[in-house]
């Protein structure tokens, strides 16, 4: 079953990919919002529109005034938009890939996270962080991490992470109108394959995951780029005769409890499929949410697939055994419908 | 050597007054912060600035209410000078929830937008690369509003530091970068820690003004902060300030200053500029000894009055911990 066939359309659609989809989002709110900023390492039109062509056409629009390239210092560009967002704006800050935030966390995580808490909520810190990773690319060890764990951990901060272009598009307006800083993430894959998207796409609520496909042997959870993988491996166990209920959390903190406790409930069994490690990821904390809520209730322990504990590796054989295959997710898929 | 102004503006005497006036809220405030300390009365960590009274008291003047300061750990004193109301400062060093943070920051985070003091942070080097952020707000607002980043001696080998200057000057940035130079960071004495006699020479590397001046001496800050607020609201960029003083309690309250000399500590006292200023006002004519004590007098009651108002204050519910970690409130 392809992603098409899985959203029957009932609205007019068109073709995009996600780098599409997150552009027209920014045109959108940058046109209907002059207190939206967008700045960044090469994100204006004379150093070529964003590293992947993101943010192209934006700075001609809009101007350099509102659509800043920064020199090459991530502290920095996000503190920068804080200052800016506390002054009134809402700055689209990008830090180019995932692993660079670590040069800027103390922005992210000691004061865009925490202002608000600590000023007793006289601070407002409404920005956005775009960053891209993923592996698949043999990037190595330094520009494909998934390291949404460290944010999810921090209070403060929203943490997203799309798979469809009509996602982006939605996810990324409600994110730049939300009054709290939001991190989306954007994982390879998923800025290049063309979906259908709804013409005038609006919001998307953050915390909300989409049940994307229904099912009643077992729900699997997962998000970004990982949920193609998961997606190819979905077709396979459904030849195979077991249903399974596909959830794409989409936003990581806060996460939807509601809808994954349902799903789980309903099926009896669930595992959770992520890019990121399997060491203290996002996985851990959904398994043990919903063990200590459905104890009792469930028809097998809760699944987890993620990398293995080692750094990304740079060879294609060591990548692809890096990452979770469609062989793995149909192996442990059946294993825990075969459990009970 | 570090640059030297040509046109050195002068503060008339009823500048000078509110000069003394703010230098003497800042040394009556602290000096009340430690007793309380030692009385058991209140527990926090406190970094006292007394020494450093001159620095922020000199610049504040210059500011309007809606000028912003983004300062460090060690701001009380910036923020007092900046005419901060003292019944929320101490509710909030005394954890209460009529505190300006609502007993949530303490006083490593004190924040009062309505006096333009925006952050407060614990983190060495941080207030740089946010006051840009405010300084890019004005110019998009096309307001003449200016940003003082306050920061230490240590925080100018950090790199936050080298990030935001960089990035003022690029930006042409309406903000004035403070460095008041204690000559400790932390514990480890400047040039132990610092590649330049003067941190006023960094500024070359990032193409923008710096001076050094001497922190203590009301005039010489007054002149050098007077031309860098003017060259920020005129739209030419940013200025770093070196302003040279010393910290008189040491890093930290209960520090014992085991990494000084007792002779260059009273060396430094010697020159405590409160008393030197104090004295200078009397001979110059601008005011009278009677009528600064009377001034003395006034701002002690105003403090006495904050500490009462604030030890009578309620401690915040606890659920506060569920409240502004986002705008909307986490369910319980």
């Amino acid at each position: 079953m392809s992603t098409e066939t899985l959203e029957a359309p009932a609205v007019e659609t068109v073709k995009m990919n996600g780098l599409q989809a997150i552009n027209a989002a920014l045109m959108e709110a940058m046109e209907a919002d002059p207190k939206v900023l967008v700045l960044g390492e090469d994100i204006a039109d004379n150093e070529g529109g964003g590293v992947v062509g993101v943010t192209r056409g934006l700075s001609t629009k809009f101007g350099t005034m509102r659509v800043r390239s920064t020199p090459i210092s991530e502290q920095a560009i996000i503190g920068a938009a804080i200052g800016a967002a506390m002054g009134g704006y809402k700055p689209v800050a990008e830090i180019m890939l995932m692993n660079f935030t670590a040069v800027a966390m103390d922005m992210i995580v000691n004061h865009a996270a925490k202002l608000r808490f600590m000023s007793g909520g006289q601070s407002q810190v409404p920005m956005v962080i775009r960053t891209l990773t993923g592996a698949g690319n043999q990037t190595a060890g330094q520009h494909a991490d998934f390291y949404e764990a460290w944010f999810c951990h921090t209070a403060g901060i929203k943490v997203v992470i799309p798979w469809t272009p009509a996602d982006f598009k939605g996810l990324y307006l409600s994110a730049i109108q939300d009054p709290d800083p939001v991190i989306i993430v954007e994982s390879g894959k998923t800025l290049f394959v063309p979906m259908d998207v709804p013409v005038n796409q609006g919001p998307i609520p953050l915390g909300k995951a989409n049940v994307v496909a229904p099912g009643s042997d077992i729900t699997i959870v997962s998000y970004g780029q990982m949920m193609f993988t998961v997606m190819q491996a979905y077709e396979e166990l459904t030849k195979a005769g077991v249903s399974v209920e596909v959830i794409d959390l989409r936003t990581i903190s806060p996460w939807d409890k509601e809808t994954v406790l349902a799903s789980a409930e309903k099926t009896g069994r669930l595992l959770v499929v992520h890019e990121a490690g399997r060491n203290f990821g996002p996985g851990a904390e959904i398994a043990a949410t919903v063990q200590e809520t459905l104890f009792g209730k469930l028809k097998a322990p809760v699944g987890r697939l993620g990398a293995p504990y080692c750094s990304v590796p740079f060879a294609k054989k060591l990548e692809d055994a890096f990452l979770v295959q469609p062989p793995e997710i149909i192996a442990e898929a059946q294993r825990l419908v075969a459990m009970g | 050597m570090s640059q030297t102004l040509e046109n050195r503006a002068s503060p008339d005497a009823k500048t000078q007054l509110d000069i003394y006036r703010r230098m003497i809220r800042i040394e009556r405030n602290d000096d009340a912060t430690r007793t309380q300390i030692r009385r058991g009365r209140i527990t926090a960590p406190y970094y006292s600035a007394r020494g450093q009274e001159c620095i922020p008291s000199a610049i504040s003047v210059l500011l309007n209410n809606d000028d912003k300061i983004c300062t460090i750990y060690r701001g009380i004193h910036d923020m007092v000078a900046k005419d901060m109301p003292l019944r929320p400062l101490w509710a909030e060093i005394c954890g209460r929830v009529d505190g300006t943070c609502k007993g949530k920051g303490g006083p490593m985070h004190l924040t009062h937008p309505e006096t333009g003091v925006m952050v407060t942070t614990g983190i060495v080097g941080s207030s740089m690369p946010i006051a840009n952020g405010f300084g890019w707000a004005a110019l998009l607002d096309g307001t003449k509003q200016v940003t003082v980043a306050y920061f230490g001696d240590g925080a100018s080998n950090i790199g936050a530091f080298h990030e935001a200057l960089n990035l003022a000057s690029v930006w042409k940035l309406p903000v004035i970068f403070v460095c008041q130079n204690n000559g400790f960071a932390e514990h480890t004495r400047y040039e132990n820690g610092t590649s330049v006699d003067q941190i006023s020479k960094r500024a070359i590397g990032y193409g923008m003004p710096g001076y050094t001046v001497d922190g203590n001496d009301p005039a010489d800050v007054y002149a050098h902060a007077h031309a860098a607020i003017e060259r920020a609201r005129a739209g030419e960029g940013p200025t770093l300030l070196e302003c040279k003083t010393f910290r008189f309690m040491g890093h930290v309250f209960g520090d014992a200053d085991g990494y000084m000399t007792k002779e260059e500590k009273a060396a430094a006292i010697a020159k405590d500029p409160l008393p030197i200023y104090r004295q200078k006002l009397i001979d110059d004519g601008i005011a009278t000894a009677a009528q600064l004590d009377a001034l003395t007098a006034k701002i002690e009651a105003e403090v006495n009055d904050a500490i009462e108002f604030a030890m009578a204050c309620e401690y915040p519910s606890d659920d506060e911990l569920r409240r502004d970690v986002f705008a909307e409130e986490i369910p319980a």
